[in-house]
This record gives C-alpha cells, sequence and structure tokens, in this order.
C-alpha cells in the first residue's frame, strides 16, 4: 500500500503537477499488479490463487493493511488536511472484522483447525525466501547458459521428530517434485496438498523476478499446506525435506529409459513367470505399476480393466462400499458447483476492481475541476461550485478507496473456494490410488485363477498318463511355486487396498469437518466484509449529502 | 418543472405556484413518450403541456404533441433570434441506432427536452419569443409546415442572405489580401472568458465520461452479484445440510443486492451522469454563442470600414462636385445606418454574453449541487441497503454454525 499512500498525499496538495495527480487514480497498490500478472502470466494458476500480499505471512494482512492509513499522517504535514482527513483510525465496524478475520487464519498462516491429535501447542512453521540464481553444473550443452534458482526454506517447530528448532536448508523447484512424487507414493489414499505447477511463464508479459516470486509464494503455501496435514506434516519425507542439508536424499523420480534397463533384468521373471534366482520382491507388487520397470504389469492390468469392462462378468473384488460410491458422486457434484462458483468469484472480484478504479477516476477528474475552477474563479458562485466539487471529489477517492481494500479482503476470502477446488483434485488422486490398488487386487485374483487351471489341466493330462509325466509333473511344481508366490503377493495386495480405504474413509471425515469450518467462516468472513465496507461507504456519501443538503429538492 | 424552482438573479417573472396569485407564471412539461410509426420511420412523441396565466397564450392549460425535430426547430429559431444569450442546449441528436428506442434513451431524452423548454420559458428574454408561443400551442400540422418551411433557404430573409454572401466575400477577400488571422476583439478579460469556457468543456468531458462508466460499473457489479449469487446458491441446494443452507442464504442476499445496484445506476444516469452532460451541452452553447459574437465583432469591424472608406469616397467626390454626390450620398447614409445597426447588435451581444455568464454560473452552481446531492444521496441509499441486507444475514450464519457445532 505504499506507493498508494504516497500518491494520495501527492493528491491532497491540490497544486500538485497533473502527473502526480494522474498518479493517483493510475496507481495500484501494490496488491493489484501482483494480482494482474499473476492473471495473465499463468493461465494455470487461478488469479485468486495467488496471496494478494507479498508478505509470507497473510494472517497479519489484515491487521496491516487497515493500520497503514494512520502510518500516512506523519508523512506530510503540510498536504490540505481535508484530504488527510479522511484517513481516520480504524472504526468500530473495521475492528469487528479484523479481528473475526485474524483469528481464522494463525500465526501460521494455516488455517486453524484443531487437530483431534489435540496437540495444539505442537507448532510447525515454514517459511520461502531468498530466491538465489545458480548456476547448472550438469548436462550443460550450453556451457554457462543453464542455470535455477534455489530457495532458502527456514522452519521453526517444536515436533520432537525433528530434534531442533530452527534450521534452514536450500532447495530447488526438482527437489519440490521429488518430495510430492515420494509422498503420493507413501501416503496413497490420502489427500495429499498438490505441489506447485511446474511451467510455467505466460509468454512475453513476465519478467523472471515475477515468475520466482510467484513461485516463491507458490512453494511456500504448499509447505504449509502440508504442515497442517495431520499425517503427513509428521511424514519422514517431508523432514528429510525440510531438515538435511546438501542434497536432497530422496529417490529421485528416474526417467522411463533408466527404468526400462532397471527393469531388463527382472523382464525375464515376468515373462516366463518364473522366479529365477531371488523371490520377487513382494512390497513392489503392491505398489501401483509404473513406469519401464513394470511394463509387463502394466499390460496385465489394462488387460484386467479391460475385462472389467468389457465383461458382463463382475469383477472378482469390487467397489461395494456403497456409502463411499455416494460420497463420491456427492464430492463430484459438489466439485462442479464449486468451479462455477469460483468462476463467478472471479468476475466478481474483478467488478468490484473496476467500479473501485472508474469511482477513483471520477474522483480526479473532479479534482482537477476544483482546482481549475478555483484557480480561474470571478464569480462567487464558482467559488461554491468549486468547493462542492471538492467534497464529491474527496469522497470519491474515498470510496475508490474502499472498494480496493474491499477487493483485497474479498479476494482473500473467496480464495478459499480455489483452495478446496484444489482439495477436489487431491480427493481425486486418492480416490484413483484406491481403483488402482483394487485393480491390481483383482489382477492378481485373476491370475491366481488362470495359474490354477492352468495346474488342472496338466494335472488332468498328466494323469491319463500310466506312471506320471515327469516333464508335466516337474511343470505342475513350478507353477504352484507361482501361486505360492502370487498367493502372497495378493495378500500383500488386499492389505494395501484395505488401507488406502481406511485412509480414504479418514481423509472424508476430516475433509467434511474443515471444509464445513472453512465455508463457515468464508462466508462469515465475506458477508462482515461486505457490511462493513458498505457502512464506511455509506458514512462518505452521508457526510457530502449531508453537506450538498442545501441544493436538494427536500430543502424547498 | 424549474419555473417556479429558478433562484437566478436574472429578474425572470416567476412566482409560488399558487393559482390564486396573479402573478405571472408559465410552467411546461415534457411527458408521455409514445413509439410512433414503423422500421426505418419510427419516432418518438411527447406531450408538452403548458400551463399559464399569461395573457398572449390561448387558456390556461393547452396540450399539444411534439416531436424531437420539433425541438430542434425552436432551438434553431431562438439561436437565430436572441444572439449573445446562451440558448439552452438540447439532448443530442442522432443516437447509436441499436439504442434509439430503449426505455433508458428515451427517459434521458425526454428528460433533457422537458428542462429545455423550461429553461427556455424561465429566461426572462427567451420566453417572449414568438417561436416559443408557437411550439408551444400551435396544432400538428401548423407545426410540421413551420418545421419544414425551416429548412428551405427561401424562408430566409434577403438582408440574411446578402449578409451570407458578404461573409463569404469578407472571407476570400482576408485571404487575398493575405489577412490570415481573422479580426479578433482585443479584450483582455474577454480572452479570459474564452479561454475559461474551452478549457472548461475538456474538463467535464472528462468528468462526464468517467460519470458514464461509473454507471456501466454499477451495472456490471450488479450483474456479477447476481450470477455469483446463482452459483452459490445451487452449491448450496447440493450440500443440503446447515453449510448447504448458509450457502443458499448468502446466494439470496448476492441476488437481492444485484437489484439495489441496477436500481442505482438508473439512478445514477439520470440524476449525476445526465446533468454532467447537461453541463458539457451548456459550454457547447456558450461556445456556439461566441462564435457568433465573433461573426457580428467581425462584420461591425467590416462595416466600419467600409463605412471610413465610403466617407473617403465622398468626399473625393464632393470636391470633385461629381454629379454622382447624390447617390453617394445616399449610399453613404445607408451604409452608415448599417453599420451602426451593426454595432448595436455586436453591443446588444457583449451586453447579454455579460448577463448570461452571471446567470450561467450561478445556474450551473445550483444544478451541479443538485447533481451532487443527488449522487451522494443515491450512493448512500445504495451502501446502507447493501450494509443491512449482509448485516441481517450474520445472526443467521452464527446460529446455522453454532447448531452444527452441538452434534
Amino acid at each position: 500500500m505504499m506507493e498508494g499512500e504516497a500518491a494520495a498525499a501527492a493528491a491532497a496538495q491540490l497544486f500538485e503537477s497533473p502527473e502526480q495527480m494522474d498518479s493517483l487514480a493510475l496507481d495500484e497498490p501494490s496488491t493489484a499488479p501482483t494480482d494482474r500478472s499473476n492473471a495473465r502470466s499463468d493461465p494455470a494458476a487461478h488469479p485468486l490463487s495467488q496471496s494478494s500480499s507479498p508478505r509470507p505471512s497473510p494472517g497479519y494482512d489484515d491487521a496491516i493493511v487497515l493500520s497503514s492509513p494512520s502510518s500516512t499522517r506523519s508523512r506530510s504535514p503540510k498536504s490540505d488536511s481535508s484530504f488527510n482527513s479522511f484517513l481516520e483510525p480504524p472504526s468500530y465496524a473495521e475492528a469487528i472484522f479484523t479481528s473475526f478475520d485474524s483469528s481464522n487464519v494463525d500465526a501460521n498462516g494455516n488455517s486453524s483447525h484443531n487437530s483431534q491429535s489435540g496437540s495444539s501447542s505442537e507448532f510447525l512453521r515454514i517459511s520461502v525466501s531468498d530466491p538465489h540464481k545458480e548456476q547448472d553444473l550438469s548436462n550443460s550443452l550450453v556451457p554457462g547458459g543453464n542455470y535455477y534458482y534455489t530457495y532458502l526454506i527456514t522452519t521453526r517447530t517444536n515436533f520432537p521428530e525433528f530434534g531442533g528448532t530452527e534450521f534452514s536448508v536450500r532447495r530447488r523447484f526438482k527437489d519440490v517434485v521429488t518430495l510430492a512424487d515420494r509422498l503420493a507414493e507413501s501416503y496413497r489414499g490420502f489427500f495429499i496438498p498438490l505441489r506447485p505447477d511446474k511451467n510455467v511463464v505466460e509468454g512475453q508479459m513476465m519478467q523472471k523476478h515475477e515468475f520466482v516470486e510467484q513461485r516463491r509464494i507458490a512453494l511456500e503455501k504448499y509447505l504449509k499446506n502440508l504442515a497442517s496435514h495431520p499425517v503427513i506434516k509428521k511424514s519422514d519425507e517431508l523432514r528429510v525435506f525440510l531438515q538435511i542439508q546438501g542434497k536432497l536424499p530422496l529417490p529421485k523420480t528416474t526417467d522411463v529409459a533408466s527404468r526400462m534397463l532397471d527393469g531388463a533384468v527382472k523382464l525375464p521373471k515376468q515373462i516366463f513367470g518364473e522366479s529365477v534366482g531371488g523371490a520377487v520382491d513382494i512390497s513392489e507388487v503392491s505398489q501401483p505399476a509404473k513406469g519401464g520397470r513394470d511394463l509387463f504389469r502394466i499390460f496385465k492390468e489394462l488387460k484386467q480393466s479391460v475385462a472389467n469392462d468389457w465383461s458382463g462378468v463382475k469383477p472378482a473384488v469390487v467397489e461395494e462400499d456403497k456409502e463411499f460410491l455416494e460420497k463420491r458422486d456427492r464430492l463430484q457434484n459438489f466439485e462442479h458447483q464449486l468451479t462455477d462458483v469460483s468462476q463467478q468469484a472471479e468476475v466478481l472480484v474483478k467488478a468490484q476492481q473496476d467500479i473501485g478504479e472508474t469511482m477513483g477516476e471520477l474522483g480526479l477528474a473532479f479534482v482537477k475541476l476544483t482546482k481549475f475552477e478555483t484557480e480561474e474563479a470571478l464569480y462567487e458562485s464558482q467559488r461554491v461550485r468549486a468547493g462542492d466539487m471538492k467534497n464529491i471529489a474527496t469522497a470519491a477517492v474515498k470510496a475508490s478507496r474502499l472498494y480496493r481494500e474491499l477487493n483485497s479482503q474479498t479476494v482473500k476470502h473467496l480464495d478459499k473456494l480455489h483452495d478446496y477446488l484444489g482439495m477436489m483434485i487431491a480427493v481425486n488422486n486418492a480416490f484413483s490410488d484406491r481403483s488402482s490398488a483394487l485393480l491390481t487386487v483383482q489382477t492378481l485374483i485373476s491370475e491366481l485363477s488362470s495359474l490354477n487351471s492352468r495346474i488342472e489341466k496338466l494335472e488332468v493330462a498328466s494323469s491319463k498318463i500310466f506312471g506320471g509325466d515327469r516333464s508335466r509333473m516337474r511343470k505342475i511344481e513350478e507353477l504352484k511355486e507361482t501361486v505360492r508366490l502370487t498367493e502372497d503377493a495378493k495378500s500383500c495386495a488386499v492389505r494395501e487396498y484395505e488401507r488406502i480405504k481406511d485412509n480414504n474413509k479418514n481423509e472424508l471425515e476430516r475433509l467434511d469437518k474443515e471444509m464445513n469450518d472453512d465455508f463457515f467462516s468464508m462466508l462469515k468472513g465475506f458477508v462482515v466484509n461486505q457490511a462493513g465496507y458498505a457502512e464506511k461507504m455509506a458514512d462518505v456519501w452521508e457526510k457530502v449529502a449531508e453537506e450538498t443538503i442545501v441544493y436538494g429538492k427536500e430543502s424547498l | 418543472m424549474i419555473a417556479t424552482q429558478q433562484r437566478t438573479q436574472s429578474g425572470s417573472t416567476q412566482s409560488p405556484r399558487s393559482p390564486s396569485a396573479q402573478a405571472p407564471f408559465l410552467s411546461v412539461s415534457v411527458t408521455e413518450p409514445v413509439k410512433l410509426g414503423n422500421g426505418v420511420q419510427a419516432y418518438v412523441s411527447y406531450r408538452v403541456i403548458t400551463k399559464t396565466n399569461l395573457p398572449d397564450y390561448q387558456g390556461p392549460e393547452k396540450i399539444v404533441i411534439r416531436r424531437y425535430s420539433d425541438f430542434v426547430w425552436l432551438r434553431d429559431r431562438l439561436f437565430e433570434k436572441y444572439k449573445g444569450i446562451f440558448i439552452p442546449p438540447l439532448p443530442e441528436k442522432s443516437a447509436v441506432e441499436k439504442f434509439r428506442f430503449t426505455a433508458e434513451f428515451i427517459e434521458m431524452r425526454r428528460q433533457g427536452l422537458d428542462l429545455f423548454v423550461n429553461r427556455v420559458a424561465a429566461h426572462h428574454e427567451l420566453q417572449q419569443s414568438e417561436d416559443l408561443k408557437i411550439f408551444l400551442q400551435a396544432d400538428e400540422d401548423t407545426m410540421e409546415r413551420a418545421r419544414s418551411q425551416e429548412a428551405s433557404i427561401f424562408k430566409r430573409r434577403p438582408s440574411d442572405l446578402m449578409q451570407m454572401f458578404k461573409d463569404v466575400q469578407a472571407k476570400v477577400s482576408d485571404v487575398v489580401l493575405g489577412k490570415e488571422k481573422p479580426v479578433e476583439e482585443s479584450n483582455p478579460e474577454y480572452e479570459k472568458l474564452k479561454h475559461y469556457i474551452f478549457e472548461l468543456e475538456n474538463h467535464l468531458a472528462e468528468a462526464q465520461k468517467h460519470a458514464y462508466r461509473l454507471v456501466k460499473r454499477h451495472k456490471e457489479l450488479g450483474q456479477s452479484l447476481s450470477d455469483f449469487g446463482k452459483a452459490v446458491k445451487l452449491l448450496g441446494a447440493n450440500e443440503g445440510n446447515a453449510l448447504g443452507k448458509a450457502f443458499s442464504e448468502v446466494g439470496g442476499k448476492s441476488e437481492m443486492i444485484s437489484f439495489k445496484l441496477q436500481e442505482e445506476a438508473h439512478n445514477l444516469l439520470m440524476n449525476f451522469e445526465e446533468p454532467s452532460k447537461d453541463y458539457v451541452r451548456a459550454v457547447q452553447s456558450i461556445k456556439a454563442t461566441i462564435v457568433e459574437r465573433g461573426n457580428a465583432f467581425r462584420h461591425q469591424c467590416e462595416l466600419a470600414e467600409s463605412v471610413k472608406l465610403k466617407e473617403i469616397n465622398l468626399d473625393k467626390l464632393m470636391l470633385m462636385r461629381s454629379d454622382r454626390v447624390g447617390e453617394a450620398e445616399i449610399e453613404y447614409q445607408e451604409l452608415k445606418a448599417e453599420s451602426e445597426e451593426a454595432t448595436k447588435r455586436f453591443e446588444k451581444i457583449v451586453h447579454s454574453m455579460n448577463e448570461e455568464i452571471v446567470r450561467f454560473q450561478d445556474q450551473k452552481t445550483l444544478d451541479m449541487g443538485l447533481a451532487f446531492h443527488e449522487f451522494a444521496k443515491g450512493q448512500a441509499r445504495l451502501a446502507n441497503s447493501v450494509a443491512s441486507a449482509w448485516r441481517s444475514l450474520i445472526p443467521k450464519l452464527d446460529s446455522m454454525s453454532n447448531t452444527r457445532n452441538s452434534h
């Protein structure tokens, strides 16, 4: 708000140069350009998705925004007092919704949900700052050309697991991607907050430093979201990310090619269905098939899912939990409606911004007129009119500022909508964890059944030969071994599936409660905000109506 | 009707509107716009109701039907006859075709026409005009005839035609003689006034532009609140619990407030933006008068020049004892009379303008004061109803939130 303050003070001096007066209406506070550039630069990012303030802890913004008017009083002592007179101390209405808002967003910058674990004295505060440009020494085909940015991640916490209270590390965006991927693997079925988008710059409009700043804000928000998830905030992955100096000791996401090499070793095992050498790693079986490593398994699961879709016969295990299905459908509808509301919210915010701007421009035009009439006045009626115009101009400028403040608050409240849209994606991810786990189980079951039928056939054929058929007997033994392994894998997969189902259930409960809390406070915040600012505007205009009452038809 | 609300010092003969008083009054209202005709020839007609006790008028009340071009006729006549007076402006001639028959545009125009004719009726000189009497009283046929005759150039008096030719002649000779700058008054006060008027128009036009945009912004905000409200209500319907109800309430309020905004947009348009526009038009009318004054001044100067030349010529002839002296004497006298006439006309304009300027400033202070008052009142009214609408929701939200927490 600093630029806006200076401009307001400048306008207060009616005899400033026209350029400075121009700058009053056209000069946006530091909040607005960020909003607009965000909207332009990142099509993937919602305009509401970025905090409208560059400061890291949005919880304090309310107090700061509202207290800044009083700070200008000391700045320009010789300015026209009538302009400074509208920079009043916070009114009662302000006090009400200031305190309301800040109770919702605590010092963590996290939405305060009373965690069921009850340890409200535990905290985990993360901030992201100080972007540094660093040279990319590896893989540079263009010598000296590649560089990337690192960010300072500072953590303050009293979690015992960390064994420390304050520490910092430097991480780059790639590390964040790795963290996100590892979490996705370890916490299947959980509603894991989405990480910031990888890509990036919208054409010519955004400067590098704007992009870096945008990314810094997004990273901070992401880490804060992780830190407020009751389960994930305790994860090893997060702890390692936040605490371990130097290179991030989490396995990176490798590309398919190297996975292929990896998988090529194991491929013969899969192709021939035999356990060559050591046993198949059971836990790997229960992980989703991915990359080159599990090519064969992917094919099998694909075949299974196709079979599920096309066959009239239901697969052996099917999603039966009606409650879950209901909840899922409801959430889907909710997501649709929420998307609509979010879009309309965007339009509303723009309309509020526009009306504030135009009001300000109107005020400016009357300021100029006032100055003009005052300078050129030959008649008393002109001076009177100039006085009237000044009152209107003052009111219009005040109203314009009120609209701006209203809007920056509105953005913060309605931001919740966008947060929950992101949450819906996390929910969908968790649900697809569940269905892919189910698919794995189904695949293993049908594999078992086909193995068993092969065994049966071989036994039948073998029994027809007197004295047994040695090669067939051997084959049967091998198949029985595979069946044993597959049984184990199946149990593992079933366990995993049940685990994910459980996670889903708990998370759904958590979501329900948090959503209720969040949306209620969002609605109330929005309503209180609108009411409060409307009241302030009413005050401004009532004053002018009073000042011009002699002209009114009522006074005749 | 502003005839009885006049507060100028122009000495207008207005008095409180009590029928029992014998003080003279003349009040007019332009009402009931009706669209007539079809297609390209469609137009709007207005009922013009005149109430008066002036003797020159046919009775205490007269109603006629007039259309926009009738008003234009009246104004053109007044402009020609009453040079030096700032003739009240008319709402704009042409509009974008699409909006010509919208309720909003017609209402704006009606308001502007009502204002125009009332101002004419309230002006101490203009109200004497014969053309005004025709306008307010003549039957439609007479009016139509008068209007179409105006278009024809033969209606003009011969002296007018001569004047026009002379003007052209003068302009040509100016160019031939290399006189680049037209002859201007060397009156510093007048220069200041001209500069003031031209500057004022720029400032006012800008203010009016923003006023118009502000109207639009109100409409847009209203629309966005309505759409937002609808979407929020749908979201509420989907949820079906206490939260759902909360959403529905907020959505409903949003829609309601959207109406208030549309209302205020209309109020702003009629009572603030239009008066601002009217101010601009008034200034443009003054500019036209400035042009007329310039013409009159030049005319006066030229004639004065011609008289001097004629005088010299006459003296020459007299010295030469020419037999053309008599003729020349007559011509000289005629020209002298014309010159005096032109000087008188010019001086009348100057005198009128001086009075008019004072009147203008006073009137505009009142007009704009009222417009500002309405603007402020409207904004206050809007803000208060928005505030109370939202405030009324808060206890409801609180109780919904509490019932939710209690189970």
